[in-house]
Order: structure tokens, then C-alpha cells, then sequence
């Protein structure tokens, strides 16, 4: 994995991490799982369209897939919202991650998001409380639970479906506390100063596994993951047989042991 | 005047107060006293609870201030030792907390103190706006899921005010980890039957909503308290569009189903200690 850290500056990565090409969470279904189904609604309000759930088997076993929608062209990508969930979303995916349990179906979730919608309505919805209550519920649901990081990964937005008891992250994602353009925003008023912000934040995959956070980093190809998908999506589903039949062969207590753990001694 | 001109002076006011708030230190008040909403000399501002006797604009206040006014006499500050380290290495911030620590007299964002309310034993912790906007880093996350733990082990009942910007920039990826951390600490606090009150006050956005200050089982507000998740601007900006009046405040919350009760601060201590003993008892029998 030499060649990507030496070659790439940060700036680079976080283009890499957000381009059109890239896999998104259908390729990695297709490729990866076998009778998807996909569940819609949250059953309150609505059925949010940047945020996928269903049921698929991974080799023989059932699961339940759950992540943000992206798109490659425009109008695609307005249907979508650009990948940003509004509360209905992050309630579909607490309703699909509350079946996981019911089913003793681990969950396995595919993030790429800038970050959870900012929006007028977002808020009347309870887009904080939305949030809340998918960290809430994570750090203790009886599954396994591997969240991938396939593009962006940006705030509560995306933490809100990665509490789990694997980080994976691809090559050439990135996971920050927000998108580079709304810390420059934050801290010096200055969106434009992002890419001084992509070089500060400490959010390319590499830098998350040493931090502790993410536990294992997907390689992709030469040229980032558009270059040879078939490569990508072959190393991704080796990681993921290796680690849910780890976690799989854990005593349920004690993988909720080990994922409060986890969480509790990040930080100071 | 119109209305809407009272509203859009009323933000600018705010704004201004919360300039004025990062440049004092902790406790005190500005010199120039007057009501940052309708403009009226203070006065008695310890007889009206820091807030303005004739519109009842709430000021903002230190969380040192706030813990004497909760608890019914003297009460133990926990974890005092905690403070920020500079996880990403990122430039000049140890420097900017240093600066801090010495304006705002505490040494982070947060305090945290058993003692009694209406002499029912309950742990409370505060976030303080003065430091670095309340803003939630390492240190922050540790002192709230500490003073969850505690209340945990002593069965004890557990207030939060939070008032906070959201997540700490400075320590970047880590300052998010800390809503995974204070969440999970308050759901193994809730499956054991601990009550938690929610107590929000202005303002209280970002990270900090998104994670503990959501989980109440009971979440109170301030009047007049902005609480949201993105902050008004950045919505502004991705909207593109002028926000509607009242948004994001406590009595929009209400409105929408997010908080239980608007409380103001003649009312707090009354209604914690309410709260307080309608839950007294044995969780779970």
C-alpha cells in the first residue's frame, strides 16, 4: 500500500474519495451479496431516498445491508440528495437495524455521505435526535456489525451508521468530524481554505487506522477504486468472510464488551 | 416596528451577546449591562436568575454559576483533573487552550459535581459556552461519560446542560468519536434504569444534540434557547433562502415534538427536584 501514501497528498485522496466513478453501495451489493431485497420506509413519516436497507445473504449467510445512496451523474444524484439522509433515513435504517436483531442477522453497512442533510424541514423532522438515536441503539444491538466507508464519511451524519464492531475502511476513503469545506468554514470563516483543512484533518484511511478507529484498510488498485472495481470488490469480500466469521464466532456479551470498549477509550 | 425587524435585531443582539460571552471570563457579566434583547438596564440580576426582569431574556451564564444555582448548598466537583490534549497535533491549539483555560478559569469546556436537589443526591454536569463555545472535544466526551458512569455505580439520577457549538474542530475525527462514547455510556446507564434529564440551554447544536443531549428521558429547554443540529447559517447557505422566524428555538421544538417542557430558570431547581422525586425508588419494580 506504499505506492498510494507516498504518491497522494491529502488533497488528492479526498478527490479520490469523492469521485463519480467510484463503486457505490449497488455495485457492492451486486457483487458482494446474493437475493437482495430492499426494504423502503420508516414507517413515521416518509421513505428517505439517500438511504438504502434491505436483506441479502452474504455466501450463505442472511444479513441485513444498510448505507447512504450516491450517485455518478446529476439528476441521479438530486434524487439521491447527494448521499445526504434527512431523519426518515437514519429512522429506516434504526428500523432495519432493530429487524437485524429480531433475526439474529448481522449487519453490514456501506457509509459515503458528506455529511446528514441541512435542511430547513431536516430540522422540524428532529435530524439531531435521529442521529442520537442510531448511536444510541448501535453501541449496544445484539449483531455483528461491520461498517465499510467506501467514499466520504463526513460528521454525525456518517457516524450514525458506523457505530459498530469493525471499521473498514476502502483505500482511498476518508472519515472526518466534518466535510474539509465546512471545518474551514467553522474554524476560519473561509470555506475556501479547504484544502490547508484536507491537510490538518488527520482523514484518510491510513490515518484512522493508526488513531485506533478504522480496524483494517481495503487496498484498492493503482488509480483508486474506478480503475478495476473486480479488484475491489474481490479484496472487500475476502475482508468481510474474514472478519464477520471472527465476530460470528464471539459469545454475544462479549462482542458488546469488546464494542463498548471500543468506543469508550477513544479520546482521552 | 415590524415584527420581523424586532426578530432580526433580536439574532443580531444575540450574536453580539455571544461575542461578548467568549471574551469575558466565566461567572461574571459584561460591564454594560443591559438586556441584550429589548435594551433595558439590568437589575437584580441574582433575584431574577440572570435573566432580564422585564422581557425575561435568559443570559447566558457559567456553568460554575449554574451549579450553585441547582444544587441546594454545597456539592463535590468530580474529575476536575480532565483536560484537552491535542489528539491530530493540530497547530497552535494548545496554545488557544492555554489562553482559554486562563480567561474562562476552568480547564475545559465542562464541569461535572454531585450533591442535592431538594435534598434528593443527583449528579449534574455542565457544559460552559464561555470555553471555547461548550464546544465537545476528548475531554469534554470523558467528563460527560465519566459523570454517567458515576451516577451508574451510585444509582444515582443524572442532569446534563448542555450549551455547546457542537463538535470540537481541533481535535478532529476523535472530538466525533465522543458522541459514540457519551451515547453508549448513557444507553448502558438507561438499560440499567437510570434516570437522565436532558436540560438544554442556548445554544445547543452539532455533535452534542446529535448525542447526548437527545437522549432525555426527559429533555427540557430554556426559553429562547437556540437547539439544532446544523447551525443556522449553514442551512442559510444551503438553502439559499432566508430561515423561518422562531427556528431552531425551544419553542419551536416543542411545537415539533422534540423536548418535553419549556422551563425557565425561576422554575429549574422546582421542577428538577419534581422530577427528581417522581422517580425516586428501585428502577424495575
Amino acid at each position: 500500500m506504499e505506492k498510494n501514501l507516498t504518491k497522494h497528498s491529502p488533497v488528492e485522496r479526498v478527490a479520490l474519495a469523492r469521485e463519480a466513478q467510484r463503486p457505490k453501495i449497488r455495485d457492492y451489493i451486486s457483487a458482494l451479496f446474493e437475493d437482495f431485497f430492499e426494504t423502503h420506509g420508516d414507517r413515521l413519516y416518509g421513505d428517505d431516498k439517500s438511504m438504502l436497507c434491505g436483506i441479502a445473504r452474504f455466501g450463505n449467510i442472511p444479513v441485513t445491508v444498510a448505507g447512504n445512496i450516491k450517485a455518478a451523474t446529476l439528476a441521479e444524484s438530486i434524487e439521491c440528495n447527494f448521499g445526504m439522509a434527512n431523519p426518515e433515513g437514519y429512522r429506516k435504517f434504526q428500523r432495519a437495524a432493530l429487524q437485524a436483531e429480531k433475526f439474529k442477522r448481522p449487519i453490514i453497512t456501506f457509509i459515503d455521505t458528506p455529511g446528514a442533510y441541512p435542511g430547513v424541514e431536516a430540522e422540524m423532522r428532529g435530524q439531531g435526535e435521529a442521529i442520537a438515536r442510531c448511536i444510541f441503539m448501535l453501541s449496544s444491538l445484539r449483531v455483528p456489525i461491520i461498517a465499510v466507508f467506501t467514499g466520504e464519511g463526513g460528521s454525525g451524519g456518517a457516524l450514525a451508521i458506523a457505530v459498530s464492531d469493525r471499521i473498514l475502511m476502502m483505500e482511498n476513503a476518508i472519515f472526518s468530524i466534518l466535510s474539509p469545506e465546512g471545518f474551514a468554514s467553522i474554524l476560519w470563516k473561509d470555506s475556501k481554505r479547504r484544502d490547508e483543512a484536507c491537510e490538518l484533518m488527520k482523514l484518510i484511511s491510513e490515518d484512522l487506522e493508526h488513531f485506533g478507529i478504522a480496524d483494517r484498510i481495503v487496498e484498492e488498485p493503482e488509480g483508486g477504486a474506478p480503475s478495476d472495481p473486480k479488484f475491489v470488490f474481490g479484496k472487500l469480500k475476502l475482508a468481510l468472510e474474514e472478519e464477520l466469521s471472527a465476530l460470528m464466532s464471539l459469545n454475544i456479551d462479549e462482542l458488546i464488551k469488546q464494542r463498548r470498549k471500543k468506543y469508550r477509550f477513544i479520546g482521552v | 416596528m415590524q415584527e420581523s425587524n424586532v426578530f432580526i435585531q433580536r439574532q443580531r443582539r444575540i450574536a453580539e451577546l455571544s461575542e461578548k460571552a467568549k471574551s469575558y471570563a466565566g461567572g461574571a457579566l459584561p460591564k454594560e449591562d443591559e438586556c441584550p434583547n429589548c435594551g433595558i438596564a439590568l437589575k437584580d440580576l441574582e433575584d431574577e436568575m440572570h435573566s432580564c426582569h422585564k422581557c425575561g431574556f435568559h443570559l447566558p451564564i457559567s456553568a460554575s454559576k449554574r451549579l450553585e444555582m441547582v444544587f441546594d448548598g454545597s456539592y463535590e466537583q468530580l474529575f476536575e483533573k480532565i483536560s484537552a490534549v491535542n489528539p491530530i497535533s493540530f497547530p497552535g491549539y494548545e496554545q488557544k487552550l492555554e489562553s482559554v483555560k486562563s480567561k474562562a478559569g476552568i480547564n475545559e469546556a465542562c464541569l461535572a459535581a454531585v450533591g442535592y436537589i431538594g435534598a434528593i443526591k443527583a449528579v449534574c454536569a455542565v457544559l460552559d459556552s464561555g470555553f471555547l463555545m461548550g464546544s465537545m472535544g476528548t475531554a469534554v466526551g470523558e467528563k460527560i461519560t465519566l459523570s454517567v458512569e458515576y451516577a451508574e455505580r451510585h444509582m444515582l439520577p443524572l442532569i446534563i446542560f448542555s450549551a455547546s457549538g457542537g463538535a470540537r474542530m481541533q481535535e478532529g475525527i476523535f472530538s466525533l468519536m465522543q458522541m459514540a462514547k457519551t451515547a453508549s455510556a448513557i444507553k448502558q446507564f438507561s438499560d440499567k434504569g437510570g434516570f437522565y434529564i436532558s436540560y438544554l440551554t442556548h445554544p445547543t447544536t452539532g455533535g452534542v444534540t446529535a448525542s447526548f443531549a437527545s437522549l432525555g428521558d426527559i429533555i427540557l429547554a430554556e426559553p429562547g434557547a437556540l437547539i439544532g443540529f446544523a447551525g443556522p447559517r449553514v442551512i442559510e447557505q444551503t438553502i439559499k433562502a432566508a430561515l423561518p422566524e422562531g427556528f431552531q428555538r425551544s419553542e419551536f421544538l416543542l411545537e415539533h415534538g422534540f423536548i418535553d417542557a419549556i422551563i425557565d430558570r425561576k422554575s429549574m431547581k422546582a421542577t428538577l427536584a419534581q422530577l427528581l422525586s417522581l422517580h425516586q425508588g428501585r428502577p424495575g419494580l
